[in-house]
């Protein structure tokens, strides 16, 4: 059984909205971002991206929604709106549209936004970007990526035809049926991230089950949470070294 | 509230343009000569004085060491950046550098950092609008390239603060002119605006909705233009004249001046003709003369063309987006009208129609002013239009062996934020440096380096015990903040900002003050033109008050004192001593006060006309305090 995060995930499930102060301008209990009394705008608090838009910590979300609801912030939050305000209320606009447009960035995108609940959870990533691999690579040092097992034998071919595409290219080469084979690989590296999406969604719900059902008072154990969070961390794992495979191909081909 | 009013300011490589929103639609601010486009060119003339814009055309030439054009390209740039522009453009650096200085150009004997030049430019733009409006002005929005960097973001505000205007925001150059466009059309869609100016490069691809202009991918080129174009014309002259005229004029800026000046009227000509001819007078007497032909011209200048098309791909990768899925596209600055230009843009987006219905010189003025209008709490026109743009470039830290790690990445809304936690490597260890880069390379070395922080102040610890947690936050201009604190102790680590290329606070304050020298050359300009409205006001006043049956109640010397007088006054006035204009205006004020009360009487009698009193041209009459040059005299 998987340790149990430094993080309870039950925690995770703590405030899903803002809690309520009193206005800084007519002192009135306000709502979340804008005094419900007297309409103005209240002083950014560290909030995680789903409290800032008021939603619960589930993974499904209604995009065409989460965007509307964008607008609907920026439109009374924005610096351009406080250009004439006093110089507090305008670092208040600033801090917190810089918080909702770095909350929108991260929701409305699939990935960004299972990963980051996942980190919410207490889940540190082993980073896969291609930073990560310069940097390895700049330090001498060889990154830590497991490959996962059932791509352990196409990724090997995968690498042994790009090393031998490299080296015709440097001689100034193009071998035809081998740049055929790479395609070939990157559409089914393709497909796996298709399916692999597929499987991610599958987990969402799972998790989005037991979120609801906390809602409910009734939490489930602490094994199903784990369950449900480390199948994510392997879709996520998975996908992250496939599109890094994909973009190789993509930049080997050109 | 007059002195709330914020103007929109076009700083271009070539022009620059000061724009307003007047009756829900902006209006270029033209200059006294009467022409909207202020070339940005700044010149030193004998006595000292600072010339800007069209009158410093002829230093280029006659003084070239004493003027200087296209100062945007060095704005926020360090002395190892410009060496390849000094192969092509005639800018003297002054001669005791030290690397890692902000850079400075010789003008005669002086030298001036770049957003000393460029504020004079801006201060040209500020007196034609103070002009216009008969009182100060000292708010402005300023477009910038929607490519350019921090530090060029940073020199562009400084020159703002140097010529005395509270630059309100930064706004890029191709979101602007969307922001005109948007004006007129208020429709729904997917927007690319294309903007090929004289030195700089954008592409942006914007989803407009509601009002909202939500800039969704932004690429471009800040060094790619109509001079590169012109260059690579100067540079065959000059082959032509060494090779076949066995005449080396290289180094004779004025010269080479004249050439520039001829390449671009042959390329202008070529914009609408099938060939055009490029004659410039030598100083040996000869004349060196070359026809171009349209085709020849395309087929030079294709290769700069084409950098255009990878910051097109790029942003509509980044965007996501197909050419076809992009509603409309919108060419923006004056290289557009190179139909070479239109034809690699229907290209590139697949598709006949581009909007070019505004000007291309003055649109990105226009979007400015109507961001302005905007900021200064809107109005029926702008009601419900909001900006969202993006960061042009990715933001990052240099990390362990020299790589980039990017915390804010390119495209992301602005204000957007990024927060990181540093640690000591010692023990007891009480400063960690910390540097800043933007860019996509992937090592630092490759990026433009913003700028070193040092924290200071973090209390002694074991090696990786304290946590010190810095935020990273670009605001609307595309500007960044930083702030830390030391998370263990609660301690605010102290941060001293060390921009990489830009100009310290000190530094900016000295400029303020020492731009009071020039400020007083304003004070006097500015108390010229607002006696010379003056003046205009009551001769306007006296031609309509010989018009009244009060003129003839007025006795014979009394007509031919004021006919005296206004004679005078029209003299004065064409002069340039604002006290002798003053004097001129008194003395007739006073001769016409009779005339004024006597209309004053007939108007309350007869309420002329069935206006009210308000309406009466002469109710305020010649004896009352004078508005400052109203805005409907020109």
């Amino acid at each position: 059984m998987t340790e149990a995060p430094t993080k309870s995930l039950l925690t995770v499930l703590a405030t899903t909205s803002p809690t309520e102060a009193a206005c800084w301008s007519c002192g009135e209990m306000r709502a979340a971002h804008f005094c419900s009394a007297c309409g103005k705008v209240q002083p950014a608090r560290p909030v995680d991206y789903f409290t800032f838009f008021g939603l619960p910590r589930k993974l499904h979300l209604d995009v065409a929604a989460l965007e509307r609801e964008f607008y609907q912030l920026s439109r009374k939050l924005h610096p351009d709106l406080f250009a004439q305000a006093g110089e507090e209320e305008q670092r208040w606009s600033l801090e917190k549209s810089s918080q909702l447009n770095d909350a929108y960035r991260t929701l409305k995108d699939p990935i960004a936004r299972t990963e980051y609940l996942l980190r919410l959870a207490g889940v540190e990533f082993q980073e896969q970007s291609q930073q990560a691999t310069e940097k390895a690579r700049a330090s001498g040092q060889a990154k830590q990526q497991v490959v996962p097992p059932d791509l352990l034998e196409e990724v090997f071919e995968l690498n042994m035809q790009l090393e031998e595409l490299r080296a015709e290219q440097k001689l100034g080469k193009q071998d035809v049926a081998l740049v055929h084979d790479l395609k070939q690989h990157e559409k089914h590296f393709q497909e796996t991230l298709h399916a692999l999406d597929h499987e991610l969604q599958h987990a969402w719900k799972d998790w989005d089950h037991l979120v609801s059902d906390a809602e409910h008072g009734k939490a489930a154990a602490h094994e199903k949470w784990n369950e449900a969070r480390d199948r994510m961390v392997g879709v996520l794992n998975r996908r992250s070294y496939v599109r890094n495979l994909v973009r190789d191909v993509g930049d080997a081909i050109g | 509230m007059a002195t709330d009013r914020i103007v929109g300011i076009d700083l271009g490589t070539t022009n620059s343009l000061v724009a307003y929103m007047e009756g829900g639609r902006p209006v270029v601010i033209p200059g006294e000569d009467g022409l909207n486009l202020v070339p940005s060119v700044v010149a030193l003339d004998s006595g000292g004085q600072m010339i800007v814009g069209n009158a410093a055309r002829k230093f280029l030439i006659e003084t070239p060491d004493h003027a200087v054009y296209s100062i945007k390209r060095l704005m926020g740039r360090g002395v190892e950046d410009v060496h390849a522009e000094l192969k092509y453009f005639p800018f003297r650096l002054a001669e005791d550098l030290l690397a890692g200085e902000v850079l400075r150009i010789r003008l005669g004997s002086k030298t001036f950092t770049p957003p000393e030049i460029s504020a004079h430019i801006l201060r040209q733009l500020k007196r034609n609008a103070e002009r216009h409006f008969g009182a100060a002005v000292t708010k402005a929005v300023i477009t910038v390239p929607a490519y350019f960097n921090d530090a060029q973001r940073q020199a562009t505000k400084d020159a703002g603060r140097i010529a005395g205007l509270d630059v309100l925001r930064l706004v890029n150059e191709p979101t602007a002119a969307s922001l005109a466009y948007g004006l007129q059309e208020k429709k729904n869609g997917i927007v690319a605006v294309y903007d090929f100016g004289g030195g700089t490069f954008d592409i942006s691809i914007l989803k407009l909705h509601d009002g909202i202009f939500e800039v969704i991918a932004t690429n471009g080129d800040t060094h790619l233009g109509g001079d590169d174009i012109d260059n690579l014309l100067i540079g065959i002259a000059l082959d032509d004249i060494a090779g076949d005229m066995h005449t080396d004029v290289r180094r004779k800026a004025g010269v080479v001046q004249a050439i520039r000046k001829a390449v671009i009227d042959a390329k202008i000509h070529l914009s609408t003709c099938a060939d055009a001819e490029i004659g410039v007078q030598l100083p040996d007497g000869k004349r060196y003369e070359r026809e171009i032909t349209r085709d020849l011209f395309q087929r030079l200048i294709a290769p700069i063309l084409e950098r255009t098309v990878g910051p097109c791909r790029q942003a509509l990768k980044d965007a996501q987006l197909k050419p076809e899925q992009i509603d409309e596209v919108v060419l923006v600055g004056g290289s557009t009208r190179i139909p070479q230009v239109r034809k690699l843009v229907q290209e590139i987006f697949g598709r006949e129609e581009l909007h070019t219905e505004l000007n291309p010189d003055e649109v990105v003025a226009l979007g400015a002013a109507v961001q302005a209008n905007i900021l200064s709490g809107g109005s029926a026109a702008t009601e419900n239009m909001l900006l969202l743009d993006v960061t042009p470039l990715s933001l990052g830290i240099e990390a362990l062996g020299g790589v980039v790690a990017k915390i804010i990445h390119r495209n992301s809304t602005i204000p957007a934020s990024a927060v990181e936690h540093f640690t000591t490597g010692v023990e007891g260890q009480t400063n960690v440096a910390i540097h800043v880069v933007q860019g996509e390379r992937e090592l630092a070395k490759d990026c433009r380096s913003l700028a070193r922080f040092d924290l200071r102040g973090i209390p002694p610890l074991p090696a990786g015990m304290p946590r010190i947690e810095v935020r990273f936050l670009i605001d609307a201009n595309g500007i960044l903040q930083v702030a830390a604190r030391e998370q263990r102790s609660g301690k605010e680590a102290q941060i001293s900002v060390q921009p990489s290329y830009g100009l310290t606070d000190d530094q900016v304050e000295k400029m303020i003050l020492e731009s009071f020298d020039f400020a007083e050359q304003d004070l006097s300009e500015r108390q010229l033109v607002e006696a010379r409205n003056e003046a205009e006001t009551i001769l306007t006043a006296l031609a309509k008050g010989r018009t009244s049956p009060a003129w003839a109640v007025l006795t014979a010397r009394e007509h031919e004192e004021i006919a005296g007088l206004e004679s005078a006054l029209l003299r004065k006035k064409g002069g340039d001593d604002h006290k002798l204009i003053r004097a001129a205006i008194d003395a007739l004020n006073r001769a016409t006060m009779r005339l004024a009360e006597l209309m004053m009487d007939s108007a309350v009698a007869t309420v002329l006309h069935g206006k009210t009193m308000g309406e009466v041209d002469l109710g305020e009459g010649p004896e009352a305090p004078h508005p400052i040059g109203k805005a409907e005299f020109k």
